[in-house]
């Protein structure tokens, strides 16, 4: 594609990726580190005839996303962690009552108010629901500003495609960092049909957007045709990348920054002569359990994560027991030094270490 | 034969599932004939709220969103921005907008979005059984207020209008009441007006509509209307607060 080479922060590229995707609705309110986000939609969406609606709370911003997504448009919000909590119940409306919109996470450390520094410490709030009721969302985890920008257009035509919304998990890092990026031109982007929308009786029918359901057999019916949908997503939309790892001593695995971080270590691992592999999950739901199952010769596993061990939960579903998994994190905000990833690789080569 | 009472067209043939005696029905019909006058039943989308009227989707032809409780100020704020010139109303029980939705209500009225507010006070959380909400009034029992509520131990009633006007968005804040045919002629001339202030873009319009919950008041319907006349109606004074000149 045809596209212009420009210098952005992650948090400004998402807007500007978002809206060359076509949305034009962004309701938002204010949190470090993603505040770039909503004031660079505040300036941008007026100009391209979109509304930035800065709300008076995030349980108010992700009401007003249900709103508009219903009414059938392309719609978004972003926040951090704190933020993200309070979205919670909303979300978990969203995705009962099927409506897509693209959720922009920039992590901070936790719990409570934590500090502004990057984690990755919300992974089991985005992919194993977060809100109440079985659910999902479509979660990416971008290592760079440009793969975010990439991955934004995707997350919004997964979420119409899916009718089901998508998240974002970013970091503090991602939406922060200053990126050489090639974006997409923009495009008259033809939104798919949205006949369930309340636009005001189309087709001469009532439409209704709900997700209460007083009968026990209808919402089972409801929770089955979810499941059924997060199979299809499953089988169909796992996304990763592997590195080298067939004959590795130590298959990483690590998304996000992290990911960055941990392909540092990897070349020093290298000029070491220790054979290691990545697996980078770009889905982190579903999660790329593909990568993991045709592996024949393979070492052991390290997950490294800015977190006190969330993903490293799904690696060990996944190897179930037929490789040893160990876990290296940070928290509070601190970036794991490749030094002492190097370290652990060292360590888990030589056949020590668990955990 | 002249037919003098019919449904109106945007109201559902669906039964209402209403106890009897409550009011719930009357402002229902009240909307739906608003809608039928002004000819906007295809640009309509109203937003149901969690209360007893959380059904209220059922019950109109128009096109409808059910909300979280207390947000249905944000859900119409997110459709009225994204379809400007469609008509949106949210219909609110008073535990879902003067308690729990108390920022979504306030920040909806400042933002002056061009919305309609239908707001049923009837001094009770209905759905639940009966507890006391932010509107019960002094001395009145609930299943939280055993022993009536107490100024010092449970706070005062909230008065909603009286707040509301307050707020530079708001364009049309009125007090109704639906116990008599003779109040209930008003409230309906209200909601109408309320919906041509949003017709015009003047802003917030807000519809309190005093009513009635026999069930968890524990009296008949006919003590109900008695109990609202002689117990809400001092407290809630009933008229407008706050009407724009454009509109009669
Ligand atoms: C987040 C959340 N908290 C609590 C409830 C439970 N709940 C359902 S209806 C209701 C109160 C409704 O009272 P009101 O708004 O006065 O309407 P009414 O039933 O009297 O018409 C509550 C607390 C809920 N559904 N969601
Ligand atoms: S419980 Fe009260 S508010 Fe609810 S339907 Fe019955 S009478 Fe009406």
């Amino acid at each position: 594609m045809l596209g212009e080479l420009l210098l952005m922060k992650g948090n400004e590229a998402v807007a500007e990726a978002a809206i060359r995707a076509g949305c034009r609705h962004f309701f938002g309110y204010p949190i470090t580190p993603q505040n770039e986000l909503p004031e660079y939609m505040a300036r941008r969406l007026p100009e391209v005839g979109g509304v930035f609606v800065q709300a008076e709370s995030e349980v108010a911003a992700i009401n007003m996303v249900y709103g508009a997504a219903g009414a059938g448009a392309r719609v978004m919000t972003s926040s951090s962690s704190p933020g993200i909590s309070l979205k919670q119940e909303g979300i978990s409306y969203l995705a009962a009552s099927e409506l897509p919109c693209l959720i922009v996470n920039m992590m901070r450390g936790g719990p409570g108010l934590g500090g502004i520094q990057p984690a990755q410490s919300d992974y089991f709030q985005a992919t194993k629901g977060g809100g109440h009721g079985d659910y999902h969302l479509i979660v990416f985890g971008p290592e760079s500003v440009q793969e975010m920008v990439d991955l934004t257009p995707l997350a919004f035509d997964l979420a119409d495609r899916y009718r089901n919304p998508a998240m974002i998990l970013g970091d503090g890092i991602l939406g922060q960092m200053m990126e050489p990026v090639e974006l997409s031109e923009m495009l008259d982007v033809q939104l798919p049909p949205k006949e369930w929308a309340t636009t005001g009786r189309s087709g001469g029918r009532r439409h209704v957007v709900s997700s209460l359901y007083l009968d026990s057999s209808e919402l089972e019916k409801l929770n089955k045709r979810l499941q059924d949908k997060y199979l299809e997503i499953m089988r169909t939309e796992q996304r990763w990348e592997s590195l080298d790892v067939e004959g590795a001593e130590v298959v990483l695995v690590a998304y996000g920054t992290t990911a960055r971080v941990v392909k540092s270590a990897m070349n020093l691992a290298r000029e070491e002569g220790i054979r290691v592999g990545l697996i980078r999950p770009i889905t982190l739901w579903p999660f790329p359990t593909k990568a993991f199952e045709s592996l024949e010769d393979v070492g052991r596993f390290l997950v490294v994560e800015m977190s006190s061990g969330q993903m490293v939960e799904d690696v060990r579903l996944v190897v179930n027991g037929r490789w040893p998994v160990s876990f290296y994190g940070r928290t509070g905000g601190v970036v794991p030094d490749p030094k002492d990833i190097l370290a652990r690789i060292r360590e888990l080569a030589r056949g020590g270490g668990t955990r | 034969m002249k037919q003098v009472f019919k449904r109106p067209q945007a109201l559902s043939d669906t039964v209402m599932h209403y106890c009897p005696g409550c009011t719930h029905g009357i402002v229902h019909r009240l909307v739906a004939e608003a809608i039928d006058e002004l000819g906007i039943l295809d640009r309509t989308i109203g937003v149901a709220s969690v209360g007893c009227s959380v059904l209220a989707y059922e019950y109109f032809e128009c096109d409808f969103q059910e909300a979280a409780h207390g947000r249905a100020p944000a859900v119409a704020t997110g459709i009225k921005r994204v379809l400007p010139d469609r008509v949106v109303f949210t219909y609110q029980g008073d535990g879902d907008l003067a308690s729990i939705g108390t920022a979504e209500i306030i920040h909806a009225a400042t933002r002056g979005e061009k919305i309609t507010v239908i707001f049923i006070n009837n001094a009770i959380y209905g759905m639940t059984g009966g507890q006391m909400a932010p509107t019960t009034l002094l001395g009145q029992k609930t299943t939280t207020t055993p022993r009536g509520r107490l100024a010092e131990y449970h706070g005062q009633p909230i008065r909603i209008c009286e707040m509301i006007k307050e707020l530079d968005g708001a364009a049309y804040v009125t007090r109704v009441a639906s116990n008599s045919p003779r109040n209930i002629a008003v409230a309906k001339r209200a909601i109408r007006k309320a919906f041509q202030v949003q017709l015009l873009g003047l802003g917030l319009s807000l519809v309190e509509v005093l009513s009635t919950c026999p069930t968890n008041w524990g009296l008949t319907p006919v003590e109900s209307m008695k109990w609202l006349e002689e117990k809400m109606m001092p407290h809630y004074p009933l008229g407008e607060f706050k009407s724009p000149g454009e509109v009669k």
